[in-house]
């Protein structure tokens, strides 16, 4: 157990991960030499040599492409995006091959992948180093989508998505790589598909993911002072989705309000939406109501204006109290 | 300028006095040296090739009858496809485009899986789940096919570099057509082999046209084997429907990789002497002039040729090979028909190793919708 930040957590995670298993490699831009640049794997090629830790050229389906046929033939391959807004050159190969290898051959071959890409804004990175493309990827059959939000989650879901015998993309919040630290166990594991209720209320439930809990944390805390009494859950993993700890949650308050930073348009919160509006219909007292990044292309000078942070999640907790 | 047909890649390539061009047998069959594979495997291969081509023939029929959707055949290609398929080991793998069939069956994938699959029926290997000819048997390494152009070869690469971190001595053969060059994934896949230094060996089936589109037209390169130098990989350039060249090559390229020498990129020329595929209608862009030019280099004919030279074929073997051939695939063909469809409840496997809750709550809506029905 030791006290760390995201960033140290993740590598503690693929240390481990690389230690207990010899397949486990990790290959990308930058990962090696320079242990990434954002540091995730620093260290890691003078420990386990630049065959396990491969600095690759710069294609990012090279990188995907190369690191399914790994997967087929023995290996457990990490393979880094340096930013999810570089992952689109990779679609083609995560959507048509890693997500349906499985499925197109019968169960003859699996695809035992991860795919770490840092995402989201609040870092001034503008339109290039700030997206969140979570949702195209929940879209697809055959792919599991994880998005931790603290660095005890960050090292226990890595685990299970690095054992997982499916591709597993795995959304690092880059804006909260080193803003938070927590006691990290060794040899955590957190499963995939469970949701995490981080604060009880009986008033309205908020649903959140990755760097917009602390928002979502903050207004709760905010409207906690008028007296009402916020249910947040951290989703934590995307695909599968945990609609059962979600379903008992809107069950209890009636009301319920998403947060992403993505766009709201066929965001992840329209099937959040849709599935609890599905199953809990009769439970709801008000509209569920979507906080979201707006529908224009991330923004660098105005990214406070555009993300959903907690003076946005605040107003719309009232609102949901409303009805 | 030359027009379109007077000069796809293919055609470009494959005269005999094209000087880097590898060739055993020139157009009539006649060795122009003594070949590497011996007689007796020159005729396993031989009724392989002729296999395959009545394989081809009859499947397509059988589509046109309307019993299977689709065919996807490889006429005029058997030499490119079972050169290298004979050059294989044991434990290379292929990662097939999707006109190979003939190197699976030719590693002993049996014709009745390759049907199965043909009919997407309950028996086959892959449920079901994708058109005809998109084979895959992990049990005779072969990868799973794709119908994007390309997406294979970087697969190829990094399984290339699972065997050689484990310690394996064993080659990968990449298979793609002209077409693929210009795909990302051969981008890729030839950046990327070149600098880790791995095991594939890219066989590029040049057969002149990607559906509508002339070799010319895919690349400006004098040669598709040129584009190998940008890599650091060396090239070679083949023959492609010369049996005897295409396996001496293949054999080459794969003991290179097997050895730790690293890629070889090979360029076999040959020609689609069919369609693309069974939703294909050459006649609108091809002239037939060139067809037959190239029918006149037909690889079946010229190792037919060549073993008549060699007194190890005649009219009564050619007769006898054709009867038993079509009585096999005539048989094999009725069995795969009459076999039932996958289960409802198959649709819903395979899609992650353990169903999600959301996956499991869709198939007991499908299966209450087919109660009484196929189950």
């Amino acid at each position: 157990m030791s006290e760390l930040t995201m960033v140290e957590a993740l590598r503690s995670g693929m240390r481990e991960a690389m230690h207990a298993d010899a397949s486990v490699v990790l290959l990308g831009e930058d990962v090696g030499r320079v242990g990434g640049v954002f540091r995730v794997s620093d260290g890691l090629r003078d420990e386990f040599g630049p065959a396990r830790v491969i600095d690759t050229p710069l294609s990012e389906g090279g990188i995907v492409g190369t690191a399914i046929g790994m997967a087929m033939h023995g290996l457990r391959p990490i393979a880094e995006i340096q930013f999810a807004d570089f992952i689109y050159p990779a679609f083609d190969q995560l959507v048509n091959e890693a997500a349906k290898i499985r499925y197109r051959s019968g169960g003859q071959f699996s695809v035992p992948l991860v795919v770490r890409a840092p995402y989201g804004g609040g870092i001034k990175g503008g339109h290039y180093h700030s997206q969140s493309p979570e949702a195209y990827f929940t879209h697809t059959a055959g792919l599991k989508v994880v998005c931790p939000s603290n660095p005890r989650d960050a090292k226990g879901l890595l685990r299970a998505a690095i054992d997982d015998p499916d591709p597993v993309i795995f959304f690092e919040p880059k804006r909260i790589y080193r803003a938070v630290r927590d006691e990290v166990p060794d040899e955590i594991r957190v499963p995939l598909g469970k949701a995490e209720i981080v604060r009880e209320g009986a008033d309205v439930t908020l649903i959140a993911y990755g760097a917009m809990l602390y928002e979502a944390l903050a207004a709760a805390e905010e409207v906690a002072r008028e007296g009402i009494e916020v249910e947040l859950v951290d989703l934590r993993t995307l695909i599968p989705l945990d609609l059962e700890t979600l379903e008992a949650s809107v069950n209890k308050t009636g009301r319920f309000v998403v947060v992403h930073e993505a766009p709201l348009t066929s965001g992840f919160g329209a099937e959040i939406v849709s599935r609890l509006t599905e199953r809990c219909f009769y439970a709801l007292e008000a509209p569920p109501i979507r906080v979201t990044g707006f529908d224009t292309p991330f923004p660098y000078t105005l990214e406070d204006v555009y993300l959903p942070l907690a003076r946005r999640i605040a107003p719309a907790l009232r609102k949901a109290m409303e009805d | 300028m030359l027009g379109n047909t007077e000069r796809p890649g293919g055609e470009r390539g494959a005269r005999a006095a094209d000087p880097d061009l590898v060739r055993v047998l020139d157009d009539e069959g006649r060795a122009m040296r003594k070949p590497v594979l011996p007689i007796e495997r020159r005729l396993a291969l031989y009724e392989a090739m002729v296999r395959s081509r009545r394989l081809d023939e009859r499947l397509e029929r059988v589509q046109r009858q309307g019993r299977i959707g689709f065919h996807i055949g490889s006429q005029g290609e058997e030499a490119a496809v079972l050169g290298v398929a004979e050059a294989l080991a044991p434990e290379d793998w292929i990662a097939p485009c999707y006109r190979e069939v003939a190197a699976l069956l030719h590693r002993g994938f049996p014709l009745e899986a390759h049907l199965d699959n043909v009919f997407g029926n309950a028996d086959d290997p892959n449920v079901g789940r994708q058109m005809p000819v998109h084979f895959a048997s992990r049990a005779h390494r072969c990868l799973s096919v794709s119908a994007p152009i390309g997406t294979q070869l970087p697969h190829a690469v990094g399984l290339a570099y699972a065997m050689k971190l484990r310690g394996e001595h064993a080659a990968v053969a990449a298979f793609f057509g002209d077409g693929a060059t210009s795909s990302q994934g051969f981008h890729d896949a030839m950046t990327f082999a070149g600098v880790m230094k791995v095991g594939v060996a890219f066989f590029c089936r040049n057969n002149g046209w990607a559906i509508s589109l002339p070799a010319h037209e895919q690349c400006a390169a004098r040669a598709l084997a040129d584009k190998a130098v940008g890599y650091g990989i060396p090239a070679v350039r083949c023959d492609g429907n010369d049996l005897l060249a295409v396996f001496e090559v293949a054999s080459r390229a794969l003991d290179t990789a097997r050895r730790g020498g690293g890629p070889t990129f090979v360029e076999l020329l040959t020609y689609r002497a069919g369609p693309h595929s069974t939703s294909d209608d050459p006649t609108r862009y091809r002239d037939p002039d060139e067809v037959s030019r190239w029918a006149a280099r037909d690889p079946i004919t010229r190792l037919r040729k060549h073993l008549e030279r060699e007194d190890a074929w005649d009219i009564d073997r050619e007769a006898a090979l054709l009867a038993r051939v079509d009585a096999e695939l005539k048989e094999a063909i009725a069995r795969a028909e009459k076999k039932p469809r996958p289960s409802v409840a198959s649709l819903f496997d395979d899609v992650y190793a353990e169903p999600t809750e959301a996956l499991l709550a869709q198939k007991r809506e499908a299966l209450a919708l087919d109660e009484g029905g196929e189950g």
